[in-house]
C-alpha cells in the first residue's frame, strides 16, 4: 500500500509533456554547427590576418563595388518580376481547375530540382544573338546576353518557386467566404483583391518575395553563363569570390563573401521580424 | 421586401442538389429553411443570395418585389449576408470590419468619413459592441463575432437579410440568446429575412414560417405550429421530433409484432405506425385493445418531464415515453421493471400519397 503511493512521487515532475525534448534538440543543434556553422567559422576566421583598413580596402575595391550594383540591382528586378508573376502563379494554381494543373504545380519546383549551371547554359543559348529567342530580340534592338536584362532573367529562373510555394498555402488556406463577403457587400472585384485578399497573403509575399531576393543575391551558376562578365558592367559579386579564389587569394575571397553573408543574415532577420508583427495582429495580439 | 422564386434548380455535375423549387416569401417575414445535410437548403439561401447561379431554364425568375434579379451579381443584389464562421475580416478591426460596405461604395455615393463614423458606431451600439470597436476580430468571443458580422451585413441598410447556420458554431447558452436578439431585431428593422438551420428547435422557435426541405425538395411550408401539428408527410414529421416505430401485420383491425398487439382501424397488410415519445403511456397492466408489454431500461429525469426508454424483442428500436413526474411516481419505476406501453394516438403515413392519418385511441383510465 505503502508503495503504491510513494511510486508517483519518486519521480520528479517533468517540466515538458513532450518526450525526448533534450535529444532532439541537441541533435539538431549538432547538425547545424556542423553544415551551417562551422563553415561560417571558418569563413571568418580567414579574416582574423586583415586589419579593418585592408578589410575595408578589399571590400570597396571599384571593381567589386560595380559588382554590388550589379547584383542588387539584377536581385531587386528579379525579385520584382517574381512577386508579381509568382503571385499570379500561385492564384492560378489554387483558385482555378484545368486541365494539366497538376504538371504546371511540379513544374515550379523546376529551377530547384535543375543544377543551375544547366539553366545558365540554357538561357545563354537561348538569348544569343543565334539563339531562338536571341534571334527575335536583338533586330528589336532588346539585347538580353550579356547585360543585366539576362542577369536578371537568370535570377527570377532560380528564385521563382520561393515566391509561389510560400504564397500558396496561404492562398489555400484563405476561406472563399472571404471575398464572397467582400462581393456581398459591394466591393468590386480588384477591390476585393486589394482590400480583403491582398492584406492576407501580404506576409507571405514579402516573404516570398525577400527569400527570392537573398537567393539572387548569391546565385552564380545560372547567371555567370548569360551575363558576358564584363568588370565593372556584368559581373556579380559571387563571380569576383570566384575570381579571387582562383587566384588563390583566400582571404579577399573570404572578405567579399563575408559581405554577401551580412547582408543576407540581415535581410533574413529583417524579414522574420516584420512578418511575426504582422501575423501576430492576425492571431490577436496587440500588434 | 417580398421574394419569389420561380421553377430555381441546380445541379452539381450530375448530381442534383436542387429539383425545380417555386417559393414566395412575404415582405417582412423571417423564414427558416430546415432540412438534414444534404437538402439544398444551403445551395437555395446562396442561390437568393446570388452566391450561386441556378441551372438555366426559360421559366427560372429570381424577384426581389417587382425587380428580377435573376442575372443581377450578388455585389449588386443588396442584400446581407452573414457566414457560418463569421468570415470576418481579420486584419481589419471591428470598426473597419462594419464600415467595409460604405467604404467600397463609388465615391458619388459614399457617405463622408464623419457620416460613416456615426453610421458605424450607431451599429455597434444595437450589436452592444461599441465598447470593442478597436478589437480585431481574433480578439473577440464567437458570439461577438456572429454580432459584428451581423452589424457588417447591416450597414447598407439592405431589405433582405440572409444567413447561413448563422448559431451553428456557438454553444447552446449564447445561441440562444443570439436568436432571441435577432428576432427582436427583425421586428425592429423589418427587412425580410431567410436563414438556414438543421436545428428543427431554431427553425420553429425563431421562424414565421418554416420551409422543410430533403433531397434538393421542399416537403412543406407553413407556420411552426402547424406544421408540428399536422406534417404533411413521414419525412416532415419525423424531422421534426423524436418517434418511436411501430411495424406489423394488420389483420381484422388487430396490428400484430411478436407478442405486441395493437387495436387498429387499417386495411389489412404490412403497416407502420408512428408515436411521439409524449403520445405514450405507461402502464403496469394491458388494455383489451393495447397489449404492448416492454421492460424499462433507463429514466432520465429532464426538466418538467421523465424520460423512459423501452425495450422490447418487438422493437425494431427502443422506444422513448416521456412521462409527467408525478406518473413517474405514481408507478414507481425502476429499471428492468416489465410495463405495458399504451399509445394515446397514433400516426400513419401510407407510402402511396394518400391522405396521412392520426388516429386517438379512446381514451381509457388506466391502472
Amino acid at each position: 500500500m505503502l508503495k503504491a503511493i510513494s511510486l508517483p512521487l519518486a519521480r520528479k515532475a517533468r517540466r515538458h509533456v513532450l518526450p525526448g525534448f533534450g535529444l532532439s534538440l541537441g541533435i539538431s543543434l549538432t547538425f547545424v554547427s556542423l553544415v551551417l556553422l562551422l563553415p561560417l567559422t571558418g569563413l571568418v576566421g580567414q579574416l582574423k590576418g586583415l586589419s579593418l583598413s585592408e578589410y575595408w580596402f578589399i571590400i570597396t575595391e571599384p571593381r567589386v563595388v560595380a559588382s554590388y550594383v550589379t547584383t542588387i540591382g539584377g536581385a531587386f528586378v528579379a525579385a520584382l518580376i517574381n512577386a508579381v508573376f509568382g503571385l499570379l502563379m500561385a492564384w492560378v494554381l489554387v483558385r482555378y481547375d484545368f486541365p494539366g494543373k497538376r504538371l504546371l504545380d511540379a513544374l515550379m519546383d523546376l529551377p530547384f530540382a535543375l543544377p543551375t549551371a544547366v539553366a545558365g547554359i540554357t538561357l545563354a543559348t537561348l538569348y544569343s544573338s543565334k539563339g531562338w529567342m536571341g534571334q527575335l530580340l536583338e533586330p528589336l534592338g532588346w539585347q538580353v546576353s550579356y547585360t543585366w536584362v539576362g542577369i536578371a532573367l537568370a535570377m527570377a529562373f532560380t528564385s521563382i518557386p520561393f515566391v509561389v510555394r510560400t504564397v500558396q498555402p496561404v492562398l489555400e488556406d484563405l476561406p472563399s467566404e472571404i471575398d464572397e463577403a467582400a462581393m456581398s457587400l459591394g466591393a468590386r472585384d480588384g477591390v476585393a483583391f486589394r482590400r480583403v485578399i491582398l492584406p492576407h497573403l501580404w506576409p507571405a509575399l514579402v516573404t516570398g518575395t525577400g527569400l527570392a531576393f537573398v537567393r539572387s543575391l548569391g546565385e552564380f551558376g545560372a547567371v555567370i553563363f548569360i551575363a558576358g562578365n564584363m568588370p565593372y558592367e556584368t559581373e556579380i559579386t559571387s563571380l569576383m569570390i570566384f575570381v579571387k579564389l582562383q587566384e588563390y587569394d583566400y582571404v579577399g575571397a573570404s572578405a567579399i563573401a563575408s559581405v554577401v553573408l551580412l547582408t543576407s543574415l540581415l535581410l533574413l532577420l529583417a524579414i522574420n521580424l516584420w512578418q511575426g508583427r504582422f501575423i501576430r495582429r492576425l492571431h490577436g495580439g496587440r500588434g | 421586401m417580398s421574394i419569389h422564386l420561380r421553377h430555381i434548380q441546380k445541379h452539381f455535375g450530375r448530381s442534383q442538389a436542387l429539383s425545380p423549387i417555386d417559393l414566395e416569401i412575404r415582405s417582412g417575414e423571417l423564414i427558416g429553411l430546415l432540412g438534414p445535410s444534404g437538402s439544398g437548403k444551403t445551395t437555395l439561401l446562396r442561390i437568393i443570395a446570388g452566391l450561386e447561379t441556378p441551372d438555366d431554364h426559360r421559366d427560372c425568375r429570381i424577384l426581389f418585389g417587382e425587380r428580377d434579379v435573376t442575372q443581377v451579381h450578388v455585389r449588386d443584389r443588396r442584400i446581407g449576408f452573414v457566414f457560418q464562421h463569421y468570415a470576418l475580416f481579420r486584419h481589419m478591426s471591428v470598426f473597419d470590419n462594419v464600415a467595409f460596405g460604405l467604404t467600397v461604395l463609388p465615391r458619388a455615393e459614399r457617405p463622408s468619413s464623419a457620416e460613416i463614423r456615426s453610421r458605424v458606431m450607431q451599429l455597434l451600439e444595437m450589436v452592444q459592441l461599441s465598447h470593442l470597436a478597436e478589437r480585431f476580430p481574433a480578439q473577440l468571443s464567437g458570439g461577438q463575432q456572429q454580432r459584428v458580422s451581423l452589424a457588417r451585413a447591416l450597414a447598407l441598410k439592405p431589405e433582405v437579410l440572409l444567413l447561413d447556420e448563422p448559431f451553428g458554431a456557438l454553444d447552446a447558452k449564447v445561441r440562444q440568446e443570439l436568436r432571441r436578439w435577432l428576432r427582436h431585431l427583425h421586428d425592429e428593422l423589418g427587412f425580410t429575412s431567410v436563414f438556414v438551420t438543421h436545428d428543427q428547435e431554431e427553425a420553429l422557435e425563431l421562424s414565421d414560417r418554416v420551409v422543410v426541405m430533403s433531397n434538393g425538395r421542399i416537403e412543406q411550408v407553413d407556420t411552426p405550429d402547424t406544421l408540428y401539428r399536422a406534417p404533411r408527410n413521414r419525412f416532415v414529421f419525423e424531422f421534426l421530433g423524436d418517434v418511436n416505430h411501430l411495424e406489423g401485420v394488420v389483420q381484422d383491425g388487430v396490428l400484430t409484432c411478436g407478442d405486441a398487439r395493437l387495436a387498429v382501424d387499417l386495411e389489412d397488410g404490412r403497416q407502420e405506425l408512428l408515436l411521439r415519445p409524449h403520445e405514450v403511456q405507461v402502464a403496469l397492466q394491458a388494455q383489451a385493445d393495447a397489449h404492448l408489454p416492454a421492460s424499462v431500461m433507463s429514466i432520465v429525469p429532464v426538466g418538467a418531464e421523465v424520460r423512459v426508454e423501452l425495450s422490447a424483442d418487438w422493437m425494431s428500436e427502443p422506444w422513448m415515453a416521456t412521462l409527467s413526474h408525478q406518473d413517474a411516481e405514481r408507478l414507481s419505476l425502476k429499471r428492468g421493471m416489465r410495463v405495458h406501453a399504451l399509445p394515446r394516438r397514433w400516426h400513419h403515413y401510407p407510402d402511396a400519397q394518400e391522405a396521412p392519418g392520426t388516429q386517438v385511441r379512446p381514451q381509457q383510465v388506466s391502472a
